[in-house]
């Protein structure tokens, strides 16, 4: 098997090479030999994914059949570890992510290149670029981290197994959520590389991947919460999110890609923004092969990061290369990339973007800072230090508060100029409101006086209001105008609305996800917590609830022991639930694992639903009794929710106009003025 | 006390102060005023308080501090079960609170039993003072180029466009605008 994988790789690499080389060759040429070349450049790519799948197809074969020689499956996986897992051991370490980043870049390039009719030469472009990644990627695993490498000593009898912090249903489902979004902004940096390589005039390329960016965008997202609520759910710890390096090395990408999703409006609708659209779209790849690098090199220690090794100089020449083409590219087209308007206001949906992107782009290089400065503090001070919580908690979100702000004043300016009068109509109502839910936190009890945190907490919910009833406003708004046209009920008329401009409208559905999930987090800083050791009956009481241990038990199978913690959940003197924290001790890795329980306060309480979280830590060394750890953690479901309406919403952006937008005009207006207007 | 209006209410005020109505001219003054009381609200929540107790204390703490077993968690937040180091540290924590050490004085010790990295966030001092004051002067920065752009764009000419059309400007633009929003939106 061994054997078939290392000549899988071997073979994929010398047809990516062969993509790269005569795809460079052919671009240079215009004759019909040049085209035939072309040709076999991008059928080799598309062989490439053939062979890579065949490649990830026998390591995961591997994996199913126990095959302890491949040090691999050794170290990942062991005999009784679930089949979902052994199909997991794929993207559990180093050598094996690296090849699922390579099969996820060749199916991206397979697809790819199938479409190349809708425009061959750039499309030919963007193949001999993507042919260069999947070299770099198929390098590293060929030379540097094989996945293919033979155990020494003979063949174990048995796997030393997954790590028991993977053995969760979630992490079948995260990583490749987290890599699609990463190898996916490949393709819209090829395509970006490659208009600016071939001066290629207008802004076809974004029209192409304007989708690839989307869905791309949508899968990071979707990767980066799956993470968060992994490490909700299984580390036990009752918080989502650590700013740890890996989780850092995974946000950046994510900002400036957002950065990029909006402010490629600009250049769509108004002829702006050029070269700042390239440098996002190369910034965003750059800081999605950093993430990598990040996780990879043993450079930050982090509990996330693979083991320490050698390929870090492989990725530092790789990222150093790719940014010194980049630039000198982007530094040599200068002159074709001149903004085609001027801009007529500050206060106008263009100074909006450039704000939004500005306020991105600040956190996004908070979080780079805070990342990197215990090496930078190593260099100049000779020791290290910690850059944890507080100090991205203290930096980052007032800056993330300004954001929330300009994405709920942002979509209701207008385009070129927006009159006070049309600030005084959009946005009276909205600010009413959000001001009134403000001071409705303070009348319940929240004292933003007393700590900064519920200072946060209560202008986080002000804005987070305030982007949800320009939202809604704006709905109610264009559904009226229609409503009263076609006579529809105002339901149907938002509909036909959100139809008729998906984008844009999708976009909203988006902001009201980011609303809620920022509503989730505000209700951090009112969390409770209570430890205690609990005997059969013994009651612990937190929030509006009270605990009672009715039992413990036990059980057995060929991948872990475990035992579990029978609690009985009152409310009001009414049992409402009973909840069983785990704790788990896995068999090949000897390494022990708490899952907590998570109850969710929907049925209760609508709105501020809150979770009632229990882990069991395990038992006191001393007396030998148990410990239970409670919280009551505030408003957290929302996440969750808002995670889904993002999804939702970008879907909703994904889909075609159903109706083209008409707009009576008898002189030559180019862009509809009212406030709110296009996207 | 004076607080300067943010650029994009300097120049709204600046570009049309000829032409703008007085009921516009009261709403630019009550969004001035609503803007000074929010800065003013912001400043007085952010700066005053009470002492706080020693339990608040040290939660403050825990959180300012790393647990040293490996975890990378902050000290509080460290779940693991017999942890050697959290379980220590917490003790040590509380001790200190108990015996009436001041914060600074207890981050010290910590930092000369554990070393720097125990401290969860890089402090004010020394070189560490770069690491609180980069994102700021990155924001600075960032607002100046951004303005700087879009001055720049304010005062670059109309490009032409072909076939002799001309781009109205102006009253007749105004006008144009109301058009358009009359058709649709009534």
């Amino acid at each position: 098997m061994a054997q078939i994988g290392s000549f899988a790789l071997l073979l994929a690499l010398g047809l990516s090479a062969y993509s790269f080389g005569a795809g460079l060759l052919a671009l240079f040429g215009r004759n019909a030999a040049s085209a035939r070349l072309g040709e076999t450049a991008r059928r080799a790519g598309i062989a490439t994914f053939v062979i890579v799948v065949l490649a990830s197809f026998v390591l995961v074969s591997a994996a199913f059949a126990d095959d302890f020689s491949i040090a691999y499956i050794y170290h990942h996986s062991n005999r009784d570890l679930p089949a979902a897992y052994k199909f997991a051991v794929l993207w559990s370490g180093q050598e094996g992510s690296l090849l699922f980043w390579s099969l996820l870049l060749a199916g991206y390039g397979f697809v790819l290149r199938l479409r190349y009719k809708t425009d061959q030469r750039l499309f030919a472009y963007a193949s001999v670029i993507i042919a260069a990644v999947q070299v770099f990627f198929l390098l590293i695993l060929t030379f540097a981290a094989h996945p293919f490498a033979i155990e020494q000593g003979g063949v174990p009898a048995d796997g030393t197994g997954l790590n028991p912090l993977l053995q969760y249903p979630e992490m079948v489902i995260h990583p490749p959520m987290l890599y699609l979004g990463y190898v996916g902004f490949t393709i819209p940096f090829a395509f970006a590389l490659g208009a600016l390589i071939m001066h290629y005039p207008g802004e076809k390329w974004i029209h192409i991947t304007r989708r690839w960016t989307m869905v791309t965008w949508c899968f990071l997202t979707v990767g980066i919460f799956l993470g968060a609520h992994w490490a909700y759910a299984v580390l036990g710890w009752g918080g989502y999110w650590g700013w740890d390096p890996v989780e850092n090395a995974s946000l950046m990408p994510w900002l400036t890609g957002t950065a990029f999703l909006h402010s490629v409006i600009m250049q769509e609708k108004r002829g702006m923004l050029k070269v700042w659209n390239m440098v996002l779209v190369f910034a965003t790849f750059l800081l999605a092969m950093l993430g990598t690098f990040l996780t990879r090199s043993g450079i930050i220690s982090s509990v996330h990061a693979f083991a320490q090794s050698s390929i870090g100089t492989w990725f530092i020449v790789f990222i150093a290369l790719t940014t010194a083409v980049c630039a000198y590219f982007l530094v040599k087209n200068l002159s074709n990339l001149k903004s085609e308007h001027k801009l007529e206001s500050l206060v106008s949906r263009e100074s909006s973007f450039l704000f939004n992107n500005l306020l991105l782009l600040v956190v996004c290089f908070t979080v780079l800072w805070g990342t990197f400065f215990p090496i930078l503090s190593e260099w100049v001070q000779g020791h290290k230090v910690t850059v944890g919580p507080p100090f991205f908690n203290r930096v980052a979100v007032p800056v993330a508060l300004l954001l929330m702000l300009l994405t709920a004043v942002g979509p209701l300016l207008a385009w070129r100029k927006t009159s006070v009068e049309s600030l005084k109509r959009n946005f009276l109502y909205p600010t009413l409101g959000s001001i009134a839910v403000g001071l409705m936190m303070v009348l319940f009890g929240v004292k933003p006086w007393e700590d900064p945190s519920y200072f946060y907490a209560v202008v986080a919910a002000i804005l987070s209001a305030l982007v949800i009833f320009t939202v809604v406003s704006e709905f109610l708004r264009g559904g009226r105008v229609i409503a009263g046209k076609s006579g529809q009920n105002i339901f149907a008329a938002m509909l036909q609305l959100c139809r008729r401009n998906t984008r844009r409208y999708g976009g909203y559905i988006v902001h009201f996800g980011v609303a809620l999930v920022i509503i989730g987090i505000l209700g951090q800083p009112f969390n409770k917590e209570v430890e205690k050791e609990m005997a059969f009956g013994d009651k612990i009481s937190i929030g509006p609830y009270t605990l009672v241990c009715q039992s413990y038990t036990q059980d057995d199978n060929p991948n872990y022991a475990n035992e579990w913690a029978i609690i009985n959940v009152f409310r009001g003197g009414k049992q409402i639930t009973t909840m069983y924290p785990e704790r788990r001790f896995y068999k090949a890795s000897g390494q022990p694992q708490t899952l907590p329980r998570i109850y969710p306060s929907f049925r209760e309480d609508l709105f501020l639903v809150h979770d009632l979280y229990l882990v069991y830590e395990g038992k006191n060394e001393t007396n030998g009794r148990p410990i239970i750890k409670a919280h009551v953690n505030p408003l957290v479901p929302w996440i969750w929710i808002g995670l889904i309406i993002m999804v939702f919403g970008t879907i909703v952006a994904l889909v075609p106009n159903y109706l083209p937008v008409v707009v009576a005009a008898t002189v030559p207006v180019r862009e509809t003025a009212h406030a709110g207007a296009g996207d | 006390m004076r607080f300067s209006l943010p650029l994009s209410f300097r120049a709204v005020r600046s570009r049309s102060k000829a032409a703008r109505t007085r009921k516009e001219s009261a709403f630019a003054g009550a969004a001035r005023r609503v803007l000074q009381a929010l800065i003013l609200t912001a400043a007085v929540f952010l700066f005053v308080g009470a002492g706080p107790s020693t339990d608040a204390r040290f939660k403050d703490l825990g959180h300012r501090m790393m647990c040293t077993c490996g975890c990378g968690q902050v000290l509080l937040e460290c779940n693991h079960v017999g942890c050697k180091s959290s379980d220590k540290m917490r003790d040590e924590l509380m001790a200190a609170l108990d015996k009436g050490d001041n914060d600074d004085l207890i981050l010290q010790g910590f930092v000369q039993e554990y070393g720097p990295t125990v401290i969860a966030a890089p402090t004010a001092t020394g070189f560490n003072k770069v690491a609180w004051i980069m994102p700021f002067v990155a924001l600075a920065a960032g607002i100046i180029f951004v303005t700087w752009v879009v001055r720049a764009w304010k005062n670059r000419p109309e490009p032409a466009l072909a076939d002799g059309i001309t781009i109205p400007q102006g009253h007749e633009l105004d006008q144009f605008r109301a058009q358009a929003r009359k058709e649709t939106e009534q």
